[in-house]
């Protein structure tokens, strides 16, 4: 099973880049990092790899393999969220107890993942965006140091869906993380000392910032929030030492801003021709047009190519802007270093429905109709599982995973989604029982991939909606949607659930409904453990192979987080989690919204009234482990 | 303040009941009266009720020292029917829609409830809305004009039924919801320094 399911799992290790190399490049900012005794503890039980090609800034890629570590948000460069420690498994998790909790002082919506490397457990919050250093070798795993990075409060009125943060990443000594109010900053691992920062976006554009970034090759990749402000949305690469930014690639506008040059090579033809990204768009539309990046950005360092999908056209009302809208909702590759474009696939082209392409890119190795493909899995927020060739951008297979009436299918020669035209929204109607919803069937809660099971584990929702189009008025800095929505339960009258899914077979092997929807991120362990939380609040163990419910914890807040797993000082496996209620779906909670207004939160609240009486707002971490 | 306009037509009421002679032809004045009060167009503004008295404001209710001084502004419109419905205009078309919905909130905080952040007080909310709010409410004082963004303060307090009835809006704007500002219970902060 093991072999046959073979997850593309990075395999180099600590930071090969010389001291002189870097001082070269960022000669005074590597005094104030003073990482060199960093390099030297993260180096235990770390495998070097022979390195990249030469990036020409200093750098190479820098891949942590130890099991024991938790760099990044997605665990590995593949997106897994797969983690080979064992020593909790589907036999014994039913003894896991809380031995650490803290108040992270912030009660909005903590979606972001504990990082833990070097005995350190970093943790970043919502706005205003603190991150604490926990010490792991001492009882009650005291402050090392806090670093509030002091956001411009006005950047709260221009972030959609509360003031999330979904996560902060290490590398090589360094923190890297963006802040609400469209900063990039670096932070010394080891002192909390800012190595440098960089104003990225715009708040008076509508541009706010809530991914985790990606490092690879030397470059830190970060892109922009404000789908639903009229921004022109972007992904940015900047200079891991100085924090400079090396490349800007639009995903809005004329082939040069959007960096595809004559290596870009698209499988379909609905994506090839000369900037598509202006003749998809009526007349200076595409200047206004939304298509940020906020969620997950992958890396395969053989193929030295990132992915990432783009977020919704804007407005929300499809009437004023026909055609493709590209590249909304498109799943870019690209090079690291320059950012330029290889090739490109539009999963939802003129999207009418709010659906963002932003979820994750899982890169796995799968056998696939006789021979190995590699493969990435996108459970899309259109509502299909796509298995795409991520050499080429070929779709393999689209299949629903949950229920959907916007669309018929995924047409595979032409890789065109099939709509139905009978739920596109029209100005004047209100169009309803609209499945999935804004949110889509899967929204940015990241799944995980257990090569051992071969199932792909994907916390989502489950909701359909009415919608009005209205008209929208463009003013920079405020909302630009125009759609009044109200979402309700779909088929089955459940919220939400954790799917166990098949990626060959292409088909569902079992599933946990929840009456709320998952708005947390999945892990999954080589013990065969599914860690996932609900918003109200339960810390949920399930059997990785039959979904069998195994142990559960009632946290302070619902959670919205992502757990994750790491080897103590100790040499025991802990497992951690943020809870904290809020997000979109949990904003009638983190916002005190008033649940009588149906079209509050993008029409989320109406689907949520119930929440105020299941969870308060909070902020908390939690560390569990075996007694 | 709000109320101002239903006791007026019961004190009148009160008054005709007496006599008897007339009372239906008086009513039926009294009541066009207040109707084209309701209805009423303004098209020039004088000056003192169209800017709120800068120096009074105040967004503390603590104030220290013995005096205990209110501002009392009177929002222009509150009676207006035909201002506050474009306030509503002006509602959506600020795009106030796109953070506070239909009163509910979602990225601005909710208007039809009794918590108010700034204050419910006419002056206070023109404040509001012209100068902006540290966590995240733009500042529109270059955007609207003053007489706008008053019509925009009295339609933001019928979402929470604080002016009277005759005056807020009868129907939403749009389609999908079905409780507009006219069948919103009154929604007043639940508690008050004024003994």
């Amino acid at each position: 099973m093991a072999q046959r399911w073979r997850a593309l799992v990075p395999t180099t290790i600590s930071r090969s880049t010389t001291r002189s190399a870097v001082a070269a490049m960022i000669g005074v900012l590597l005094m104030i990092a003073g990482c060199t005794s960093d390099r030297r503890t993260e180096s235990a039980g770390a495998l070097k790899v022979p390195k990249g090609p030469a990036s020409g800034h200093g750098d190479t890629t820098t891949v942590y393999q130890d099991d024991g570590l938790w760099v990044r948000p997605a665990k590995d460069y593949a997106s897994t969220r797969f983690s080979g420690l064992s020593q909790i498994t589907n036999q014994n998790v039913q003894h896991l107890v809380a031995v650490g909790t803290m108040s992270t002082g912030v009660n909005k919506g903590h979606e972001a993942a504990p990082v833990v490397v070097n005995n350190t457990m970093y943790i970043i919050t919502p706005y205003p965006n603190f991150v604490y250093a926990l010490d792991l070798t001492k009882p009650g795993y005291p402050a090392k140091w806090v670093y509030k990075p002091k956001p411009v409060s006005a950047s709260q009125g221009v972030a959609c869906c509360d003031v999330v943060n979904r996560g902060l990443v290490y590398d090589a000594g360094r923190l890297f993380f963006n802040t609400l109010d469209g900063r990039t900053i670096a932070l010394d691992a080891n002192t909390g000392a800012e190595i440098w920062m960089t104003q990225v976006g715009n708040i008076n554009l509508g541009e706010s910032m809530t991914m985790a970034p990606l490092v690879a090759k030397g470059r830190v990749m970060v892109g922009i929030s404000g789908g639903e402000f009229g921004i022109r949305g972007f992904m940015a690469g900047l200079d891991e030492g100085s924090g400079k930014i090396v490349w800007k690639a639009y995903h809005t506008g004329p082939d040069k801003d959007v960096l595809i040059g004559p290596n870009f090579k698209p499988f379909y033809a609905m994506d090839r021709g000369t900037d598509l990204g202006v003749t998809s768009w009526p007349a200076d539309q595409w200047k206004i047009g939304g298509a940020g990046a906020w969620g997950w950005i992958s890396y395969d360092p053989a193929l030295d190519l990132i992915y990432y999908g783009t977020a919704n056209p804007g407005p929300w009302n499809p009437e004023v802007r026909p055609g493709d809208n590209k590249w909304s909702s498109t799943v870019f590759a690209r090079r690291p270093e320059t950012g330029e474009a290889i090739w490109a696939y539009q999963t939802t082209p003129h999207d009418v429905h709010d659906y963002d392409g932003i979820n994750e890119s899982i890169l796995v190795d799968l056998p696939w109709q006789g021979r190995t493909r590699k493969v990435m899995l996108r459970p899309e927020r259109n509502g299909y599982l796509y298995v795409i060739d991520r050499s080429t951008g070929e779709v393999l297979s689209a299949q629903p995973f949950g229920y959907i009436n916007t669309t018929h299918g995924v047409d595979l020669k032409t890789g065109r989604l099939q709509y139905n035209p009978d739920k596109a929204p029209v100005a004047g109607q209100v169009v309803r029982d609209i499945c999935p919803a804004a949110p889509g069937t899967k929204d940015w809660q990241p799944s995980a991939y257990s090569p051992r099971t071969g199932l792909l584990y994907i916390p989502h929702q489950n909701l359909c909606e009415d919608v009005e189009s209205v008209e929208a008025n463009y003013i920079a800095g405020t909302p630009y949607v125009g759609m009044n929505v109200k979402m309700y339960a779909g088929p089955g009258g459940y919220r939400g659930a954790l799917d166990a899914w098949d990626p060959v077979a292409a088909h569902k092997v079992w599933s946990v409904t929840e009456d709320l929807p998952v708005w947390s991120g999945a892990l999954v362990t080589a013990g065969d453990v599914v860690f996932y939380g609900t918003m109200d609040g339960w810390f949920k163990a399930l059997d990785a192979r039959t979904g069998r419910a195994l142990w559960k914890f009632k946290c302070g807040s619902g959670i919205i987080g992502q757990p994750m797993t790491y080897k103590g000082p100790d040499g025991k496996q802990y497992v951690a989690v943020l809870a904290g209620v809020g997000g979109w779906s949990g904003a009638v909670v983190a916002g005190m919204l008033d649940t009588r207004d149906s079209s509050s939160a993008l029409g989320f609240v109406n689907a949520m009234k119930d929440l105020p009486q299941k969870s308060t707002p909070g902020g908390i971490l939690y560390v569990f482990a075996l007694p | 303040m709000f109320s101002r306009s239903p006791d007026r037509v019961t004190r009148g009421l009160r008054a005709l009941r007496p006599r008897g002679g007339a009372p239906l032809l008086l009513a039926t004045l009294l009541l066009l009266a207040a109707a084209c009060e309701r209805e009423q167009r303004r098209f020039v503004e004088s000056p003192p009720s169209a800017t709120p008295t800068g120096q009074l404001l105040t967004v503390s209710q603590l104030q220290p020292g013995p005096a205990y001084i209110t501002a009392d502004v009177e929002a222009p419109y509150d009676d207006n029917a035909w201002a506050v419905s474009q306030g509503q205009t002006l509602f959506t078309s600020m795009n106030c829609v796109g953070c506070h919905f239909h009163g509910g909130g979602g990225i601005g905080p909710a208007l039809m409830d009794d918590q108010w952040i700034y204050g419910s007080a006419p002056e206070q909310i023109f404040a509001s809305i012209a100068e902006g709010r540290p966590n995240g409410m733009p500042a529109w004082k270059y955007k609207l004009s003053d007489q706008q963004i008053w019509m925009l303060v009295s339609y933001v307090r019928s979402l929470s039924g604080l002016i009277p009835k005759g005056a807020r809006p009868g129907r939403s704007d749009h389609m999908m919801l079905t409780t507009p500002p006219t069948s919103t219970a009154p929604a007043h902060p639940k508690m008050t320094t004024v003994p």
